[in-house]
Formats: C-alpha cells, structure tokens, sequence
C-alpha cells in the first residue's frame, strides 16, 4: 500500500511542555511519528496522554506562552516545519495538513453559510476566484454525500452528523496529504458514527491522504487503520501494526486497555480494571509512569524510565518488564 | 484539568466557618478593606463618645471660616467654620449607616425575588420580572424623591428609598446567576434525594450564585451613599446641619475653586469606605469558594 | 407471578416547544423484576434520560403511570413522593455537573441522610458516611476534599454513595460511565455490578453504548424517538435482534479485534428525524431499508414476537 518511499510526516523527539505559574505540565515527552503516503495511524491514549497536543504541534498550533514545543525534527512532506514562518505555516496549514476536531458542533462559524466556509480555504490556498471556489465547494458537499444545493444553508440548519461531514468537506477541499482527525465521532452517535467512518475510508482511498486518527476506541483503531501507537502519559508505550498491537500486545498498559473494554462478542467475561489513576502530569514518576498501576511492575520499574524496544516487524513497546528472559503477558499468550 | 488528577495530601477537618476564616485571612487584601471597615465601624458606633456633637460637629465659628488643614484643624474648617475632620468623623454614622441599611434591603428583596423568579420560572418569573422592568424604567432619583415625599423625611425613610431604587439590579443579577445554577444535574440531585424547593434553593442554588450578589452589594453601597447624599442635597435626606458625607460633598462643591479640600476629603472618605468594603467583598467571595482554596 | 418491582404504563412526556409540541417519551410500557437490570439503550434524543427521569418524577410525566411496589407513584403528593425517593435513586451521566461545588465529599454524602432524618446523632452519621466511602472504594482521607480536586471516577462514586443512602432498592443509572475514560469506566460498572449483588438492587441501566449494557444488564430495551422498539432478554437480544433500527445499531458498533470476521455492517441512511408532531407513521419508516406502504400508514405497535421478546415493528415475521 505504501509503495512510494515518500514520507508524509517526519517527527522526532517531540517535547511539549505548558509552563504556568505554579507549575509545569509535561504533556508529551519525547514523542517520534513516521507516516508514509496513504497510511492511517491510529493514536489511542485516555484523557490527558497527550495525543491532541502532539497532533497540534505538528501544525504548531500550540499557544505559546505558555505551551514549549522542542522537537529534534519535524518534517511535513520533506517541508521543516521547525524553521517555518507564522505566513509558510499558515499557508500549509489546510493545504498539506488539515485538522477535523472532535466537536462538530463548535468547529464550524454560525454566521457563515456552510459554502462559504469550504470556499474560504480554497480561495486562500488555491487561489481560485469566488465562482470557482464556490463551483469546488458544492463538488466537495457532494463529496461527503451532502446535496449540493445545501451549500447556502448555515451550521444551525445541519445535524450533528451532517456538520462533521462538512467539517470533513472543509478539511479536504485543499487536498490535504496529511490529515488529522481528533476524535471525530466521539460526538456522534453510533450509527451515524458508522457513516463518518465509512465516509472518510472511502475519501482516504479515493485521495490516498495519510490520516492520523487520533482517538480513545480501539474499535474504531480496529476498523480503520493501518497501524497503531498507544499513549501514556505523554509518551508512546506500545506501537505496531494492528496485528502486532492487538494479536500479540506486549505493553502491561495495553493489555489492561483491552482487558477494561466491555467486548460486545465477549458477553459474560468479567471486566479488570486498570487500578488506580492516571499520573499528574505535573509531576511525572521518575521511572516508568505506568509502574504504579502495573501488576508487573518492580524496584526496577520505579527507578528507570523504559525506552522502545523492538519486537520483531514493526513492534515496538517500552516496557522494562521483557528484559528478564521469558517474560509475558496475559493476553499476548492467550491470544497471541 | 491536571489539577483534577489526584489529591495526595487529606484536608483536614474544619468546621464551614472555620474553614472560611482561614481562607479570609489569608488574603492580605481582604484583611486590610476589613480592619478599615471595623475601624469606620468603630468610629460610627462611638461617634458620640468621641466627638462633642452641638459644639465640634455642628457648632459655628465663623471666626475660623474657610481655614486650609492646619494642626489646629486636620481638614481644614467649611464656610461656617466647623471643623471639616471631625464633621466627616461624624458622618460616618450616617452615611455609613445609610450604605449598609440600604443595601440590605435591597439585597433581602432582589435576592428573594430574584431567585424565585429564577428558580420557578413560568408567570411568577414574567410578573416579577416586569415589574422589575417598570421600577427600573423610573429614574432612580425621582423613585427615591417620590418614596421619601410620601412616607415623610427621616433617615429611616431614605433608608428605604435608597434601598428600593437598588431592588431591580439584585434581581436581574441573581435571576442571572440562579438560571445557570437551576440547570445543573446536582440540582436534580438534590430533588432525587427528597430535598424541598426552598432547601434547594438556599443549600444549593445561592450558595452557588454569591460571587456576582457579593460584588454588586459592595458597589452598591457606594452608590447608595452617593444616592443618599443626593437626596440630602435636596433636602429630602439627613436634615441640613448633619454632616451626612454626601452633603459635605455638595456643601463644598461652591467653594471648589477655592477651597478644593472641601470637597477632597468627604470624597476621599466616601472612596476609601468603598474601597474597603470592595476588597473585603472580594475576599468574602474567594474564601467562599472551594475551587480557589488551596 | 413474577415478582414485579416496577411497571410503567403507557409512560409520555411531552414538552410544549415553540415549533410545537416535542413528543420526548411517547407511550412507552414496560416491567422490571426485583433484581433484575433493565437496560435502556438509543441514540441521542431517543428519550431514554426523559424516561428515566419521569419514572421518579424529576420530570412530571404527561401521562400515564409508573407503579412501585404496586403504589402508582404518579398520584402521590409530592410530600408522599419525597419520601417514596427513598426507596428510588438515581445516579447521573457528569460526575462534573452533579455534585455540589461547593459541598465536600462528606457534605454530600452526608445530605441525604440529614434531609431524611434517618439518623440524629452527629457521630452514627459520620460512621455512616465512612462506611458508605468503604462500600464504593473512597479512600477515607478524601472526606473533606472538594469535588473539582478528585477525577471523574471518584466524582462518580461519591455519586453512588450518595444515592447508596438511603439504601433504596431501586436506582436509575443515567449513563453512569460515559464520561469516563475506558480503564476507569470498567472500574465503575464493576462496583456497580458487585453493589447489584451485594444489596439486591434492582437497576435501570441507561446507555447510548450497547457494548456496556451487554454486561450489566438481564433485560434490553431499544428506544427510537420517544418509542420503544424492541425489548428482550439481553442474549435474546444480541443473538436475534428483529427490529431493522436495532440490528443497525449493534452492527455499528465498533468491534476491537484484529482477524476476525465481521458481521456486515448495516449503513443507516439520515438521521433520527424531528420529535416534533411526528407524523403518524413508523418512527423509523424514513431510515428503514424496508419500508413499505403499511409502514407510513401507521405506527406499529409492540408485540410479543416470541416468549418474553417484544418488537415494534410491521414486518417483524419476515426478520424472525
């Protein structure tokens, strides 16, 4: 699928920490992102791992103060965000990268007809004139199954369902290569849910963009992508391709995701919990940031923060646990 | 939200007013608007021990007319004489006095029907509400002139007519705050668990409605003694010789060219009396509040 | 006779809007036995929370009745009603908006029991409290934190603590876990699942997510604007669904599993229409694959498909 060597997104090392005045939030802590043309990465984490924030800051969209981006290296289509100015990151923001956030209820601007809102970037960035850019805007409501004669109505007019899909017409008028969906359904109920998600495979393969599909249900992760890293605690504990995550799981934390999810397939088994609660972010433990809440956990785990370590393929997980020999986990025996 | 993640230390048991003292008096602002409080409080309170009210408050001496602040006399003497330091001391009483009582009222009334009108809705809210409307269309002065030409001239009255005028502002703040408050789940909640109307009202719904009153009343007080003053100034307030702080204000005002601190000092009083109350309201809101304590 | 705790009888609630008259709960009957879990489950505006609320009349109902114990509850006065809430409790979807900012966790705890008088002395109440913290697995030191200091799964609990009481024998949970984050939602439907054995609760379950109710729950109905649609042993259910809407929305759901063979999904075209002055017609008929002319002439009504399996549908012969 990904033939072509050509890299969407190039990220290193990305830090972002939010400096306030009593204390400093570590929100992502050394984060690194590969997408190649075409594929779809699914970011799974629970409130507060960071995986918004790691989205915006490939837009740079981090408010600064008090947000501190630092990043070894980030590329967009070979483009160094890094070195770009506010004008150079604007103009690539909706073009090559374009955002769909998880409210669609906020996202799109009241006073503004829904065409006028998809011919707005296309102005911008295309440099088309109005009829043009409006011609192109009715195209894209088709697009997303919207007749095309709703393009003079305004948000209000629409419901939940059909302003995601405008909000996705928006997102991709430009053709972006990159796009970034922030919990798009989340909002949504499901068989409507089921619709949006259809929809946007459907746009993927037509467009071959390379989608982030930042979200907390490994359902959708299941149904729509390619490849998945967990999140925790602002770092990436767990990543590979769906087989490898969900077949073979290696990452204490993972396992307790799958094992707290209620399995519409898996009626009578009893649910297990993750103990415990997220860390603070504003005050990280020195070792691994899972190890209070792990079953696995020892001194070691305490002490030293895990790094990733290979698996085989593509399979990484940070987990200090597998240094002694034969170790593993629950699920990836029964399972796996 | 990374404040929400985990409380680690335990908070130790206080009792509500306890509590809400240490808060207070943690908050240096608060504690400085509250010692000038107690101390206007005082000197309200023990005006006549202090001062000698025929010979130092209202006794003419024209020989000393229009002095400029001297040792002799602190704020300098007014057209007639009298010592202008210790005619603001005194009206402190009144003016203090009508500032309180005013708003107070109008704080009982507006708050009342305030929240009845929030909480219940339907036409008990219309009747309140417009009523409200027509009150508030009338000027405040000619409402106040009209209360105090009819029940007759005494503090008492002013009181009252100052404190009406004030009615319709408690009222649309706390309908305001009361509606944002009533749609709440834990108002519900507190249904579910067989609470009556008036106790959610008053355990839940105001309690979570005071910052906006709080502030509004501290202001208000300002205005009512600006407003009292006015009507004095009419004649239709404290009496002539009083020295209610508004009147002093006007009395001076002729003689501003002049004789500038006439007019200072009862305005820097009325200034600093609010300034106090505002920045002990301010702190009574902070400590009221959970969410701020630390 | 099964020992029924609860019926609802032709349950409406209606509410007077500017555009019309929005048919929230229209006609909905059903029975709940005495420990058993009814699960409630529909979309956004189906008019599952209406129902749960006009069951304990947070919500007066427009009509029809709503028997506890035998006593139809929709006629009591509301001094009779206060302390029949005893005995019916609710637990709601914001841990975030439905506690008292301003009230400790003990306050809150505590408020029910004062209110009701059920104890006098200020020392069998704290014990009381502490024991109720125990029951739903508060840490004893978080007494007298406030609600913005704790995360949503403890917000959560101080919520069943606070509908525990009274010791009711029957609560309503509102969507109880869907604010909550995954690992934290599982720790919630355990306890209540152990609380539902431990005291003989009886519950309502009201979710948008099939996948939770799965577990909790011994009965499912599916609401559809304001209706109820089907309603079956929870088994039954998955295994056999029969109404159209239903058998969409639990192919819909999204199954967290790599290599498996997935059951077709069923697209619904739209979306739920208006709950205003709906047409008499299928609630359904304008997003049913399988509409046909009986569908748009009338309203189905709720029939016994097989033993203990009811569904609202025409056509329900042909998807037995």
């Amino acid at each position: 699928m990904a033939e072509q060597k050509d890299m969407v997104l190039e990220m290193e090392n990305l830090n972002v920490k939010f400096v306030l005045e009593e204390e400093t939030v570590e929100a992502v802590n050394g984060i690194s992102l590969h997408m190649r043309t075409g594929e779809t990465l699914g970011l799974v984490g629970e409130t507060g791992a960071g995986k918004t924030t790691t989205a915006l800051s490939i837009l740079k969209l981090i408010d600064s103060p008090p947000g501190v981006l630092e990043c070894d290296r980030m590329e967009v289509c070979g483009q160094d965000v890094l070195k770009m100015t506010t004008s150079e990151l604007e103009h690539i923001r909706g073009s090559l990268v374009s955002m769909i956030f998880q409210d669609p209820m906020t996202s799109l601007n009241p006073v503004f007809t829904v065409g006028q809102q998809i011919a707005e970037s296309l102005e911008r960035h295309e440099n088309l004139n109005k009829n043009d850019a409006w011609k192109k805007a009715e195209d894209m409501l088709e697009l997303v199954g919207i007749p095309r004669e709703r393009a003079i109505e305004y948000p209000h007019q629409f419901s939940g369902g059909m302003k995601q899909r405008v909000i996705i017409a928006i997102a991709l008028a430009c053709s972006p290569r990159l796009l970034i969906a922030d919990e798009p359904t989340t909002a949504l109920d499901v068989t409507i849910q089921a619709q949006i998600l259809h929809l946007m495979k459907e746009l993927k393969e037509k467009r071959n963009t390379s989608v982030i599909m930042i979200t907390h249900d490994l359902g959708i992760v299941a149904e729509t992508c390619d490849r998945v890293a967990v999140m925790y605690a602002g770092r990436i504990i767990e990543t590979g391709n769906l087989d490898e995550v969900f077949n073979h799981t290696k990452h204490p934390y993972t396992e307790g995701l799958f094992n707290s999810l209620p399995n519409i397939k898996k009626r009578k088994h009893k649910l297990q919990p993750i103990h415990g609660l997220m860390p603070d972010p504003t005050n990280l433990p020195k070792g691994c940031a899972f190890a209070p809440r792990c079953n696995y956990a020892t001194e070691a785990c305490k002490e030293r923060r895990p790094e990733l370590m290979g698996f085989g393929g593509t399979h990484q997980a940070a987990c200090l646990a597998y240094e002694q020999a034969g170790f593993h986990i629950e699920r990836g025996k029964t399972n796996g | 939200m990374a404040k929400t993640m985990e409380q680690t230390t335990e908070r130790k048991a206080r009792g509500q007013v306890a509590e809400i003292w240490h808060q207070f008096s943690r908050n240096k602002g608060a504690m400085v608007g509250s010692f000038i409080v107690l101390v206007i409080a005082f000197i309200a309170i023990f005006a006549d021990v202090l001062l000698d009210y025929d010979t130092q408050v209202v006794g003419q001496n024209v020989a000393e007319r229009l002095q400029w602040p001297s040792a002799a006399h602190w704020f300098g003497t007014d057209e007639l004489g009298r010592d202008i330091f210790f005619r603001i001391l005194y009206g402190t009483r009144f003016s203090c006095s009508v500032g309180l009582v005013a708003v107070s009222i109008g704080l009982v009334i507006g708050v009342t029907l305030g929240a009845i009108a929030g909480f219940f809705g339907g036409a008990l809210e219309e009747v309140i509400m417009r009523s409200t409307d027509i009150l508030s269309a009338v000027p405040n002065m000619l409402m106040a002139i009209v209360i105090v030409s009819v029940l007759g001239q005494s503090i008492w009255n002013l009181m009252l007519a100052v404190g009406i005028t004030s009615v319709p502002q408690f009222v649309r703040i706390t309908r305001a705050a009361v509606l944002t408050v009533r749609n709440q789940e834990y108002v519900e909640a507190s249904k579910a668990i067989g609470l009556t109307n008036g106790k959610i009202i008053f355990k839940h719904i105001l309690p979570n409605c005071l910052s906006p009153i709080i502030v509004q009343a501290t202001l208000r007080v300002a205005s009512a003694i600006i407003s009292a003053s006015s009507l004095s100034f009419l004649g239709l307030g404290v009496p002539a010789p009083a020295p209610e702080w508004g009147s002093l204000l006007s009395g001076g005002r002729k003689y501003i060219r002049d004789y500038s601190y006439m007019t200072l000092f009862p305005g820097l009083a009325i200034m600093i009396t609010v300034l106090a109350l505002n920045m002990m309201g301010d702190g009574l809101r902070d400590s009221l509040d959970p969410k701020l304590k630390k | 006779m099964a020992d029924t705790i609860l019926e609802v009888r032709n349950l409406k609630k209606y509410f007077k809007t500017a555009r019309g008259t929005l048919h929230a709960v229209d006609d909905v009957s059903f029975t709940i036995e005495r420990g058993k879990t009814l699960g409630i489950v529909g979309e956004s505006g189906c008019g599952k929370s209406t129902t749960g609320r006009a069951i304990l009349r947070l919500l007066e109902p427009t009509d029809g009745k709503v028997f506890f114990n035998g006593i139809d509850i929709t006629s009591l006065s509301n001094f009779k009603m206060r302390q029949m809430r005893r005995e019916m409790q609710i637990i709601f979807q914001d841990p975030f908006s439905s506690l008292d900012p301003r009230k400790t966790v003990s306050q809150t705890i505590a408020e029910p029991i004062i209110e009701n008088r059920l104890l006098k002395d200020k020392k069998a109440i704290e014990a009381r409290v502490h024991e109720l913290m125990d029951t739903v697995g508060l840490a004893q030191r978080l007494v007298n934190s406030y609600p913005h200091e704790l995360d949503g799964g403890r917000r959560q609990r101080i919520g069943i603590a606070r509908a525990l009481a009274m010791e009711p024998k029957f609560i309503v949970c509102d969507e109880p876990v869907s604010a909550l984050d995954v690992s934290i939602q599982a720790q919630i439907l355990n306890l209540l699942q152990e609380l539902k054995e431990k005291m003989g609760l009886t519950f309502i379950f009201i979710t948008h997510d099939l996948s939770v109710v799965n577990h909790f729950a011994d009965e499912i109905a599916v609401m559809y604007l304001g209706q109820l649609i089907e309603k079956a042993p929870t088994e039954e259910l998955f295994d056999h669904p029969v109404h159209p809407y239903t058998r969409a929305l639990l192919s819909a759901i999204p199954i967290p599993e790599v290599g498996i063979e997935r059951p077709e999904r069923i697209l619904l075209k739209g979306e739920i229409s208006s709950p205003i002055d709906p047409p008499e017609e299928c609630r359904f008929a304008k997003r049913c694959i399988y509409t046909c002319e009986t569908c748009r002439k009338s309203c189905p009504k709720l029939l016994e498909a097989s033993p203990g399996h009811f569904v609202s549908c025409h056509l329900w012969k042909d998807f037995m």
